[in-house]
């Protein structure tokens, strides 16, 4: 009874056995229904995600979010989805159609994608294939082209605005995490999903916390959300590169970059809090769903949170963060991990101890960065942009004052 | 017939399809979407020869960083909405005939080496293939050398990329 997912597969292919169909078709078939159910997962995630990140954003800019459909705005999600699939899906004038109508299904099967290879438990993994981590990093791409085609295929000026930034950030923006995912990839010795979250004896969290860090740097930007939403920043390009879509084509942008956070949240779990290593997870995996959903709540809360805190960067400051920043310092944190990590393999320092150096060696590259960082900031000419003064509002005078 | 076979006659298909298609579209952008679907193709057949990193790095360099830098470059030039003419010259009756010769030749060598009563090798199980790669590409009496020689030569262009940028 300990695990009931598979429990389940195992009855439905003995099931499909037992009516006489070849055993490779029932493998198929099994597949195609567990991909689905992936799939559906997913998606259903994000109506619920629509409603949690609506309320969270209520609450951090002090107002009350969603309170109107159903107890606690429940209902609102619903009523938007109804709402959508009644609106006209129109197809501008001059625009590619079949470009423009594949690109919103792309975009979201990039994302989908994804949780091909995540380990929502010990035993319940879509597919564990020894690349999963390059995989992850290869199906985003599709994403990127997703975009592309969308911008490309509107034949607009500012949709088109919005591809080519979109494209700038994410491209430049994937140097750095790749070498921050080689990190987890080093101290697990491998790149399948499964194997890295059965080797985070500590968390990698604690191993290699500046990985982690640049990771969700990253990964908004790959997301595309504030600070780094130039590519559909409203008030200078109307909403870039789905300045064009209307309906379900603009729905399946929008509900694709939710999943993309919560995705993000999974891979932060994954790659880094344990996956769904907790108590008693090994032997009991419905445990290790558990687990797996609460960490990666933690990750999508802390995006949510830093989306709602943080104004949008100027493109310059984007791509300089980027190229002068992040990646001389996920460079500098992949050498620094592998030769100590080589040099305790050598010494025979293991688990904590073994913990505890890493942490120190972070903490020390992170210390240095703010020296340098320090150290360059007085020197460069900052641009000042003065305003003529302009004229206080002031309260009209009323007559009993 | 067995699945994997139809599998590969129709993935193969998509890919020379699409390969057509590049050459012969008249717009530059949708060329450049087809090779996309081709490259996607050659991916997939390399996942049916049971090489996932090949496929994975297939799709990451040449869809994500090769083919969008392309589409890139194209929609920076002008009219891009627009067709660009026929993609013919007076030349392509022989770049048809050098394009044949070379599939005629290819299929010869190919008929010839016996590669068709040949079956997949069977992979090592209990040792990590991608582990097994990255020592080859550092051992040295295996790729180290053409391995170094690519990354000099990666960094040769990379430094140049950026002197040819650099503000005087």
């Amino acid at each position: 009874m300990s695990d009931p997912i598979n429990l389940i597969s195992q009855w439905f292919a003995n099931l499909l056995l037992s009516w006489g169909l070849a055993e490779g078709l029932v493998k198929v078939i099994s597949s195609a229904i567990g991909a689905a159910i992936v799939a559906t997962l997913g998606l259903v995630t994000v109506i619920a995600l629509i409603w949690v990140e609506r309320k969270i954003a209520g609450r951090l800019q002090d107002r009350l979010g969603p309170n109107r459909a159903g107890p606690f705005g429940l209902l609102q999600p619903f009523a938007d989805i109804i709402k959508i699939f009644t609106k006209e899906i129109t197809t501008p004038n001059g625009a590619d159609k079949v470009a423009f109508n594949i690109a919103p299904v792309l975009a979201m099967a990039s994302v989908l994608l994804i949780w091909a290879v995540i380990p929502f438990a010990a035993t319940v993994v879509g597919t564990n294939i020894n690349v999963g981590v390059l995989y992850i990093v290869a199906v985003g791409s599709f994403g990127i082209v997703a975009v592309l085609m969308a911008g490309w295929s509107s034949n607009n000026k500012f949709a088109l605005l919005g591809a080519f930034r979109a494209v700038a950030q994410m491209v430049s923006y994937e140097i750095p995490m790749v070498i921050a995912l080689l990190v987890p990839v080093l101290l697990a010795r491998s790149m399948g999903m499964n194997d890295i979250v059965a080797a985070q004896t500590p968390w990698f969290i604690v191993i290699a916390p500046l990985a982690a860090l640049i990771f969700l740097i990253t990964s908004m930007a790959e997301v595309g959300r504030a600070p780094f939403d130039l590519i559909e920043a409203e008030s200078e390009i109307v909403a870039g590169f789905h300045t064009e879509y209307s309906g379900m084509g603009f729905g399946m942008f929008y509900v694709s970059e939710f999943l993309h956070v919560w995705t993000v949240g999974a891979l932060m779990a994954t790659f880094f809090f344990g996956g769904w290593s907790g108590p008693g997870a090994e032997n009991l995996p419905i445990l290790g769903i558990v687990y797996f959903y609460i960490k990666t709540f933690i990750g999508y809360f802390l995006v949510t949170w830093i989306r709602l805190s943080l104004p949008r960067i100027r493109i310059d400051q984007l791509l300089a963060f980027n190229w002068k920043f992040l990646t001389p310092l996920a460079l500098v944190i992949l050498i620094a991990t592998a030769i100590v990590d080589k040099a305790l393999e050598i010494a025979g320092v293991e688990r904590w101890g073994y913990a505890l150096i890493m942490l120190a060696v972070n903490l020390f590259i992170g210390w240095v960065t703010i020296l340098i960082l320090k150290a360059v900031e007085p020197r460069r000419k900052r641009q000042r942009v003065e305003f003529a003064p302009r004229p206080v509002a002031v309260a009209p005078k009323t007559p009993d004052s | 017939m067995s699945g994997l076979e139809i599998i590969f006659l129709i993935v193969a298909g998509v890919t020379l399809l699409a390969s057509l298609f590049v050459v012969t579209t008249p717009n530059l952008v949708h060329a450049a979407l087809w090779l996309i679907l081709a490259l996607f193709g050659v991916a997939a057949a390399f996942v049916l020869l049971n090489a996932a990193f090949l496929a994975v790095v297939q799709v990451l360099v040449y869809i994500g960083a090769i083919a969008v830098l392309m589409i890139f470059a194209i929609m920076l030039t002008r009219r891009v909405m627009k067709d660009s003419g026929p993609q013919t010259n007076a030349n392509w009756v022989w770049a048809a005939l050098l394009g044949l010769l070379l599939f005629a030749g290819l299929t010869f060598v190919l008929i010839n080496s016996g590669a068709e009563q040949a079956s997949l090798p069977a992979l090592a199980l209990d040792a990590d293939p991608i582990a097994q790669l990255g020592q080859e590409l550092v051992s040295p009496n295996a790729y180290v050398i053409p391995f170094e020689l690519a990354s000099v030569l990666l960094l040769a262009a990379m430094i140049g990329a950026i002197v040819v940028a650099w503000k005087k």
